[in-house]
């Protein structure tokens, strides 16, 4: 199918900035879910709010555009009620990892089968360019005109330690990398978290002197080198690009279905238990001919 | 056979009352004093194929029953005052996306952490105003755990009627006192079923375009209707809308679908209210006591009657006004401050003659709590 077959162009055109990364990032998705031939009635996404959040509501699967940080909340309700289905989460990096970071660190707990995409633009876009969690120090934001003094995070640590079974990272300049990880994330069974940066050239870029959006997109592909590549080698400052786990662990949903294996069974065994004693005292109460 | 009888708490029997509706997935977090919901739930929805699941927070929980609800399925989620607060924000999601759910709050000691193991009445008002914005809401309550077991069918049924969450109104006293229950025979008590769309594949599907009735037929996320949802003021395809009439429009909707219907909702129970000159209003545990006094009363010939509320929003203004209309007084007895009976001053004839015989120290509230101050409105002395 074309990419256009996947999006509600009643809803077009989008309401992200010139040269903002998410349109990118939403292009790459679009292409990764057409490549692996999903059937559209078979997605879910589910989504926060900021600009990020946007995004489910531009895409033609069932959208489910939710509350400040609970998109992942949100799709543990779908995903458990109806495991069959397929859950994309898209999420900012204020919504993934500060107001929804408890959420964040329990779903990849849980290893439940979704795919958290975290659109990292180090910045509260929406409301005009506040500081996020993952902005870092010595950064300009509206709310740190004298820079900021808070550390940030790294996103794939954070997960690997958590407990995801996929972690991965790429940018929204290397697009064709972005389209290959998306597809194993959304493949990989358990709870996928890819990271993705994103350029915010109103906002963040403007603020910390980062140029326009190409030279953003030119920044990402100068910081970040491959995960076994000798540049990363060469020069460790570089941020790793790739896919740094993918292991196969027990999932939620799955283990779910054996309790409740486990649980009809012993219902079923309590209704024999019950079903016998009637019968012994049938039996005790009628006289034997 | 007697199976079907049972001694339980009044948490076990809001359980027993929504396997009986059909409840198929429940998402807690533990909090004194509704835990036995979430314990009780953990062993008996796997057994029937149904999915239980301890969210990380209160939050979370809320969150889990809204996205379980959208695939099909009746759900709830129990909870206590400081939970309760954390909820508000995805109740008020579920008000404004319009997805049926189920939320217990089995009241305790507040404001705060408050008084967890003891008894209150306080969250009348944030049951009604809880979270942002203007909305309508339902709350039912139960003062017995028959009633609580019916309440509790009740309110998935009106969840699925209504397309909006309703809230369960218990206090600690009845979630934790043991009493009889008996569970009804199934099809006894009739269920409400999801209304699904008649509309076909491959035509456009409208989920936020009320039916001439008012309701609005759902599709299963899952299901060939792909649509969306969102907290966002929103069009007849769900998709966000700033537009003001859009916007007045919906609100609207919203409102009118539960406050043009007050009567289909209004729940009581009338206890020796015929040619009643004293009134008492309660609801929860501080009916019983209340039921007890005029009992007495009524032995010794004083003519002193309950109207037990079981749905307290919407508020049944006309019903109370109506039944109130020849009191001599009418006393409102609960556990908080007066909230019920605000709502009462402002319906009835005349609000002078609308007493509060309450108990704020989370101990249940005693008959003879309520005469003493029935004795002082009679003026026979304490």
């Amino acid at each position: 199918m074309a990419i256009k077959d996947y999006i509600r162009q009643r809803y077009f055109p989008q309401m992200w900035c010139p040269g903002c990364g998410h349109g990118i990032i939403l292009n790459a998705l679009l292409r990764a879910v057409d490549e692996m031939g999903l059937d559209k009635n078979n997605i879910v996404m589910t989504s926060g709010i900021g600009c990020s959040a946007r995004i489910s509501g531009y895409v033609d699967f069932h959208s489910l555009h939710t509350l400040h940080g609970r998109a992942l909340a949100f799709a543990t309700g779908v995903k458990l009620s109806k495991p069959e289905l397929t859950l994309l989460v898209p999420m900012g990096d204020g919504d993934a990892l500060a107001i929804g970071g408890n959420h964040f660190i329990h779903a990849a707990r849980r290893n439940i089968d979704m795919t958290a995409i975290v659109m990292n633009n180090r910045i509260y876009g929406m409301t005009g360019g506040q500081y996020s969690p993952l902005s870092g120090p010595g950064k300009k934001a509206t709310t740190a005109p004298y820079t900021t003094i808070d550390n940030d995070f790294d996103v794939v640590k954070l997960s690997i330690a958590a407990g995801a079974s996929f972690v991965a990272r790429s940018t929204a300049y290397h697009v064709l990398e972005c389209i290959d990880i998306l597809k194993k994330a959304i493949e990989h069974k358990g709870f996928s978290v890819v990271e993705i940066l994103s350029q915010c050239p109103t906002h963040y870029g403007r603020k910390n002197k980062e140029g326009d959006a190409s030279q953003m997109l030119e920044f990402q592909k100068n910081t970040t080198a491959k995960l076994g590549s000798k540049a990363l080698e060469q020069d460790p400052t570089l941020i790793p690009r790739g896919v740094f786990v993918d292991i196969d662990a027990p999932e939620y949903c799955q283990e779910y279905d054996r309790i409740v294996e486990r649980a009809m069974k012993g219902s079923q065994n309590q209704i024999h238990k019950f079903d016998k004693t009637l019968r012994d005292e049938a039996n005790q109460t009628c006289p034997k001919p | 056979m007697t199976d079907n009888i049972k001694f339980v708490q009044g948490n076990e029997a809001c359980v027993e009352g929504a396997l009986y509706a059909g409840i198929d997935f429940y998402a807690g977090y533990p909090i004194t004093p509704s835990t036995e919901v979430a314990e009780l739930l953990s062993k008996r929805l796997p057994e029937k194929g149904g999915k239980f699941i301890q969210m990380e927070d209160e939050i979370a929980s809320m969150c889990a029953i809204i996205g379980a609800s959208l695939t099909g399925h009746k759900v709830m989620t129990a909870t206590s005052g400081p939970g309760f607060s954390l909820k508000q924000e995805a109740l008020g999601y579920a008000c404004m996306a319009e997805i049926p759910c189920v939320i217990v709050n089995v009241q305790r000691g507040g404001p705060s952490t408050g008084n967890p193991t003891h008894v209150s009445q306080g969250d009348i008002n944030q049951a009604r105003w809880g979270t942002h914005g203007d909305h309508a809401i339902i709350a039912l309550t139960a003062s017995n755990h028959q009633d609580v077991f019916e309440v509790t069918v009740d309110a998935f049924n009106l969840a699925e009627t209504y397309r909006t969450p309703v809230i369960l109104l218990f206090d600690e006293v009845v979630g934790h006192m043991r009493e009889k229950l008996v569970i009804p025979e199934k099809g006894e008590i009739p269920l409400v079923d999801r209304l699904r769309t008649s509309v076909r594949k491959g035509v456009d599907y409208h989920p936020y375009l009320p039916r001439e009735d008012g309701r609005l037929p759902m599709s299963d996320f899952g299901g060939e209707h792909r649509y969306n949802v969102t907290g966002l003021f929103h069009d007849m395809w769900g998709f966000p809308s700033n537009n003001h009439q859009v916007v007045r429009e919906l609100l609207h909707h919203l409102v009118d679908k539960i406050e043009n219907n007050v009567h289909s909702i209004t729940r009581y129970k009338e206890h020796y209210l015929e040619g009643a000159e004293y009134i008492l209003i309660s609801y929860g545990s501080s009916a019983r006591s209340a039921i007890h006094m005029a009992k007495n009363r009524r032995e010794r010939g004083e003519k002193v009657g309950v109207l037990e509320l079981q749905s307290i929003w919407p508020f049944p203004e006309a019903m109370v006004r109506e039944k109130c209309a020849g009191a001599k007084a009418v006393i409102v007895v609960e556990m908080n401050m007066g909230q019920v009976m605000k709502e009462v001053k402002a319906c009835v004839d005349d609000s002078s003659k609308v007493f509060l015989a309450n108990r704020i120290d989370n101990k249940l509230i005693t008959p003879t709590n309520i005469k003493t101050l029935l004795r002082m409105i009679q003026g026979r002395g304490v």
